[in-house]
């Protein structure tokens, strides 16, 4: 298409067109994307199948989780009984990789959902009112974003000491100051524009403005970039656990299981590589998946002219 | 430009002090007081209360801090309880240590991300492009605790080509040039090279692709200058961007390496965080944390003045 602006009666039949190819509605138009994207399907298959079985895996697993066996110890793959080996304790493999996955996921999206929360408000408040209170909000963010995520992690939970709940309190501290800029940032940039102008004159109340002018506008990007957050959080929070710092012993958990199985990688190195695998294969299809959703939610190509 | 740098440098100073309230304040967000974790749960009351009073835990918050400020103020962190020596002191054997891990560790994350970012964006959509992509996404989903552990599995354990844990021969903690350390440096490094290298590809493919749809690439090309010309003119504009990027890594890396100084036990900052931790030694950790934190803070600054300073559109 040419750059050169178009005479009124040509915009007509422009329009009319556009019209035409986007009647499926945004949010139509995005699934059908989706559906389109083999990986982003591909991931999305593999994430729900980890999901399900740590979930229910109460029922597709036969062994307990807790109960040791020393003769059992370290056994390879593909031992009898013990698909995936045995861990230093002589306790399933298997069952503990997907018990293990539940606090792994839980610690992973939990942080993150939180943050979106606290975080998703106090960048709205700061961007819609501006002024001295954006000042004040994102002035004390700037003060979080003075320290790098891990150390900031592993500096609150040192602080407050091991365990799950002090472990997901200072993550969500640590993806609050990201969340908030984020949101700040698109907010202040969508109040400035016209529309928003045009409904406070036809009347609108500032709530009504927040909720539909700018919340609609303002989530999609968001929640993008929270999901991106997801695979960045279950690499930290396993990381904590890997420290010593989240999960503590014997709760099955990704990165309590690496931290324990460590002193192992002389004896059978596969089975102590196992839970790592997984932190990996979930962060990963976590960050494909969040890709692909950027990409068909990016308002941008859905009026491309390709 | 000259207010931008002033207001730049001077913005330093309220984000330090905040660094130390926070740093300060997380002492405090632990349940009792600092004491109580050191001191055994059967000492006589008297006893801590003297202690109390000898820590000046017995003052208001802000009269702590400020006293605490006054001596950080004056390059004086404390003394570890559990080392018995000064905290700077301890500070300055471990932050060259981690420090050449985070530099090797950027290094070769900026060499291979520029590499694969520049291929990448240069031939966008095709498999070389897709191949690069696969690459960096797979450089920041590693966890890199993990990927230290099998690369030990594999050139320690497997075929015992590299050390797996320690900085040199006999659990030597201070660097020296040779070829044994620099054994030591391999696996730690290639570990903490993979974080950078993804974000940087990324950051190169982006950015390249988008100087290559400008139309200034065009009327080199009308103008009729050589591939290789062109490309030096892509390169000088994607520098500030890629790094600026780099610059932020290595801050990550020198804050963040606990982890991987934890799977390879090399003597860094991270090390010192971690026995500061589970000794509950407030002092040292107070310390580390305050000093990576700086560290942080004033690369950032350096990053955005470098950025400035070769960049003009980045002084709004």
């Amino acid at each position: 298409m040419s750059t050169s602006p178009l005479d009124p009666r040509q915009q007509a039949t422009v329009d009319v067109v556009q019209v035409a190819v986007q009647s499926r509605g945004y949010w139509a138009t995005v699934l059908g994307r989706i559906l389109y994207d083999k990986v982003t399907m591909i991931c999305g298959l593999i994430l729900l199948l980890i999901i399900l079985s740590t979930v229910f895996a109460d029922w597709i697993t036969f062994t307990d989780p807790y109960k040791a066996n020393m003769l059992k110890r370290l056994k390879p793959i593909g031992t009898p009984g013990y698909p995936l080996g045995g861990d230093e304790m002589g306790r399933d493999m298997l069952t503990r990789l997907l018990y293990g996955g539940r606090l792994s996921l839980f610690m992973g999206i939990a942080p993150v959902v939180l943050a979106l929360g606290i975080g998703g408000l106090l960048g709205l408040t700061a961007g819609f009112l501006g002024g001295r209170i954006n000042m004040l909000i994102m002035r004390i963010m700037d003060v979080f974003y003075a320290f790098p995520s891990v150390l900031l992690a592993v500096a609150i939970s040192g602080a407050l000491g091991a365990g799950i709940f002090n472990a997901i309190v200072s993550l969500t501290l640590v993806f609050i100051p990201p969340i908030t800029r984020v949101t700040e940032s698109v907010t202040t940039q969508i109040r400035n524009l016209d529309y928003i102008e045009a409904a406070r004159a036809s009347g609108a109340g500032t709530f009504a403005i927040i909720r539909v002018h700018v919340l609609s506008n303002v989530l999609g990007p968001v929640f993008i970039y929270a999901t991106s957050l997801i695979s960045v959080c279950i690499i930290l929070a396993s990381g904590l656990s890997f420290l010593g710092l989240g999960t503590e012993p014997p709760e099955p958990e990704w990165g309590l299981m690496l931290n324990t199985l460590r002193q192992s990688i002389y004896v059978n190195p596969e089975v102590a590589t196992l839970p790592g695998l997984m932190i990996f294969i979930t962060s990963l299809t976590f960050n494909l998946l969040s890709d692909g959703l950027r990409s068909a939610m990016d308002i941008r190509y859905v009026r491309g002219t390709s | 430009m000259l207010t931008y740098l002033i207001r730049r440098i001077l913005y330093v100073i309220p984000i330090c002090l905040g660094v130390t309230v926070l740093v300060f304040g997380l002492v405090h967000l632990a349940p009792g007081d600092p004491l109580s974790a050191v001191v055994p749960p059967d000492a006589p009351e008297e006893m801590v209360q003297e202690l109390r009073v000898a820590y000046g835990f017995d003052k208001p918050l802000p009269i702590q801090y400020a006293t605490w400020l006054g001596r950080v103020l004056t390059g004086d962190l404390g003394v570890s309880v559990a080392r018995g020596r000064e905290v700077t002191s301890e500070l300055a054997l471990a932050v060259p240590n981690t420090l050449i891990l985070a530099v090797g560790g950027t290094l070769l994350g900026f060499t291979l991300g520029a590499f694969f970012g520049g291929v990448a964006g240069y031939f966008q959509g095709r498999w070389i492009d897709k191949l690069a992509t696969g690459i960096a996404i797979t450089g920041v989903s590693v966890p890199h605790y993990w990927l230290g552990l099998v690369l030990v599995i594999i050139f320690s354990v497997e075929m015992n080509v590299l050390p797996a844990i320690g900085m040199g021969p006999n659990g030597s903690s201070t660097w020296v040039w040779d070829t044994e350390h620099m054994k030591h440096l391999v696996l730690p490094i290639i570990t903490l090279s993979v974080i950078p290298m993804g974000i940087i590809t990324r950051t190169v493919r982006a950015t390249v692709a988008e100087i290559l749809n400008q139309e200034f690439v065009q009327a080199l090309h009308a103008k009729g200058l050589l591939n290789h010309q062109v490309l030096m003119h892509v390169v000088t504009n994607a520098a500030p961007t890629t790094l600026a990027v780099m610059g932020i890594q290595l801050g990550y890396l020198l804050g963040g390496s606990i982890l991987v100084e934890t799977v390879f036990q090399w003597p860094g900052t991270g090390s010192l965080l971690n026995s500061a931790i589970f000794e509950r030694d407030i002092p040292l950790l107070q310390g580390t944390i305050l000093v990576l934190a700086m560290f942080f803070v004033f690369l950032n600054l350096l990053v955005d003045l470098v950025q400035s300073a070769i960049d003009p559109r980045m002084v709004r």
